[in-house]
């Protein structure tokens, strides 16, 4: 009898404040739409810088006369630098034959194999690949670069390539996540300032149940009732648009353009759930709280 | 004092009463009984102003009090002290015996539930009918629907508004507003019912017909305290009279003898006579 109440009392209140109610959904549903596109986009994003950064190794190079002894003993010394999280090595057969798949014309040519074994050295974090080249190539006595084995022929000197990498995707990462918050604090703002608007218009309402007697949340559930009802469909409406883009727009195109396809985004059935919860909360919170004020009769 | 003299009018008036509208009043011991609202040097500050100057008095059960006064003199304060909107600065204030200070912010609606409150600007639910702006005072206190049912429809013949059920409060005019307003006060039967300025939108026809309903309500059994500066109605009224000015309480009397039993009709008939000078003044 309670909750029927209640719920009828919402109803009642979104029919009779049909254009505040309507302000609020439109305010959820454009604000749900921009989320739900920015979501996958900052993914994306993220996913291709990270994808960039992990790239970012120190090559090197063994001498040619270099054993296997030789070759396990710079491994141990490998790995004993800070920062280095894991060494992959490549004999020189190994390197061969792929650089040959790669351009198999002018390695016939040569015949001979001139390619070095190689050691790729990843660091633990691609912000620490400058340190452990470093740590690669202490000075030598002559000044110029040394090495840290007499077996290592030399070291990959990337290191202008290197910075700008690390800058730029950087630079990208910290700006989506900018993005990110301004935006969910924008979706937040827009939403509980128009509901406060659309509760403003009542105020004189809840005075007056407040002074027939009326406890807090006997006046609170219809409003919240209504919040989540508003965020509720909001949120399936932006959905829905989104869903239909997605089908419509979207996956066609994936099988053609790999960069929508290929960095791992969002689940669609998650990023729906996401945007229900979000909707649904801050629509319910945003008139729950906004009310208070106005409880204070 | 008007005080003294109660004993005696309670005494023959309670056989006139219909009985049983408060049996909680019919258990009441006769003379010398708690008064329903009492005020012990209640004082009200705001912000550097006195709304309220160390104001004592005290209202029986079963009286029609008039509290009268310029704008600023403290009227609104009292009313608005009544229903713990505002609290004193110093004082006491006691309700059926209560003390206000002792309820705690989250009774306050629970001991708004035994209040019937009636506003100048009527203060009803814009988006609801008469019935419903009714119905709301009962849904409030979880009155079940059947209840509802059987107690809207009586107290909307008793003030008059049968015809109006579905209207909703826009397509009534001011005395009608005011009859909605009173019918909502008045549906829980409280024993107290207070009315700030009831009259003051209203023309003086129509101030007659609300007076009228408000006293018979009071011959319910229900102690009204009405707030007004209208002096013409208060005079015709003859009821007790406490007069506040600049906080302070500076009348309080019977204004003149008049007789407590007299019907609704005979009470109209009165008010709407020429003014004349109350016997006794």
């Amino acid at each position: 009898m309670r909750i029927g109440f209640f719920l009828r009392e919402a109803v009642r209140a979104t029919r009779r404040n049909a254009a505040p109610s309507f302000a609020a959904l439109a305010t959820v549903i454009v604000t749900m739409l921009v989320l739900g596109v920015f979501i996958p986009i900052v993914q994306a994003t993220n996913g291709a810088a990270n994808s960039v950064r992990s790239r970012v190794l120190v090559d090197v190079y063994m001498k040619t006369s270099a054993n296997a002894a030789a070759e396990a003993r710079v491994r141990k010394e490998l790995i004993a630098v800070p920062h280095v999280k894991s060494v992959e090595f490549e004999s020189k057969q190994t390197a061969y034959a792929q650089q040959s798949k790669v351009d198999p014309q002018a390695y016939q040519l040569l015949g001979t194999n001139p390619l070095p074994d190689t050691f790729h050295v990843i660091p633990d974090n691609p912000a620490n690949v400058l340190a452990v080249r470093d740590a690669l190539t202490p000075a030598a006595p002559g000044g110029g670069p040394g090495t840290i084995d007499a077996a290592v022929q030399s070291v990959s000197n990337k290191k202008n390539d290197t910075k700008k990498i690390l800058e730029v995707t950087n630079l990208v990462t910290i700006t989506a996540a900018a993005l990110t918050v301004l935006l969910v604090l924008a979706s937040i703002l827009l939403i509980a300032n128009t509901i406060r608007l659309s509760l403003y218009a009542r105020r004189r309402e809840v005075e007056v149940m407040k002074l027939v007697g009326a406890t807090d949340w006997f006046i609170r559930w219809p409003f919240v009732i209504e919040g989540i009802v508003v965020g509720a469909v909001g949120a399936l409406v932006a959905i829905a648009v989104l869903g239909i883009t997605k089908v419509a727009l979207l996956d066609p195109l994936a099988g053609n353009w790999t960069l929508i396809a290929a960095p791992r985004t969002i689940a669609f059935s998650a990023l729906v759930s996401v945007l229900l919860c979000a909707g649904v909360l801050v629509s319910a919170l945003g008139s729950g709280l906004s009310l208070r004020r106005f409880l204070r009769v | 004092m008007a005080i003294s003299e109660q004993p005696k009018h309670r005494t023959r008036r309670r056989a006139a009463v219909a009985p049983a509208v408060h049996p909680q009043l019919a258990s009441r011991t006769g003379a010398g009984g708690p008064s329903i609202v009492e005020f012990r040097g209640v004082s009200k500050l705001y912000a550097g102003d006195v709304g309220l100057d160390q104001a004592t008095f005290s209202i029986q059960r079963e009286e029609f009090v008039f509290l009268v006064g310029s704008t600023g003199s403290g009227k609104s304060t009292v009313m608005r002290l009544l229903i713990k909107e505002l609290e004193p600065t110093h004082g006491m204030i006691r309700v059926a015996g209560r003390n206000l200070a002792d309820i705690e912010r989250k009774r306050v609606p629970f001991y708004r539930r035994n209040l019937g409150v009636v506003f100048q600007d009527f203060k009803l639910l814009p988006s609801r009918t008469v019935y419903d702006n009714v119905a709301y005072a009962i849904q409030v206190t979880g009155g079940s629907r059947k209840e509802i049912r059987s107690k809207v429809p009586d107290i909307l013949r008793l003030t008059g508004l049968s015809t109006k059920l579905h209207n909703y409060p826009d397509q009534l005019s001011g005395g009608e507003q005011q009859r909605v307003s009173i019918a909502r006060a008045f549906v829980n039967h409280p024993p107290l019912l207070l009315a700030d300025e009831p009259t003051g939108n209203l023309d003086p026809e129509t101030s007659i017909d609300i007076m009228r309903l408000l006293y018979r309500i009071n011959r319910t059994g229900t102690t009204i305290l009405v707030a007004t500066h209208d002096q013409a109605m208060v005079d015709k009224m003859r009821r007790r009279v406490l007069e506040l000015e600049r906080g302070r309480i500076v009348r309080d009397d019977a204004a003149g003898r008049y007789t407590r039993d007299e019907t609704t009709r005979e009470f109209a008939q009165r008010l709407r006579a020429p003014s004349t000078p109350p016997p006794g003044l």
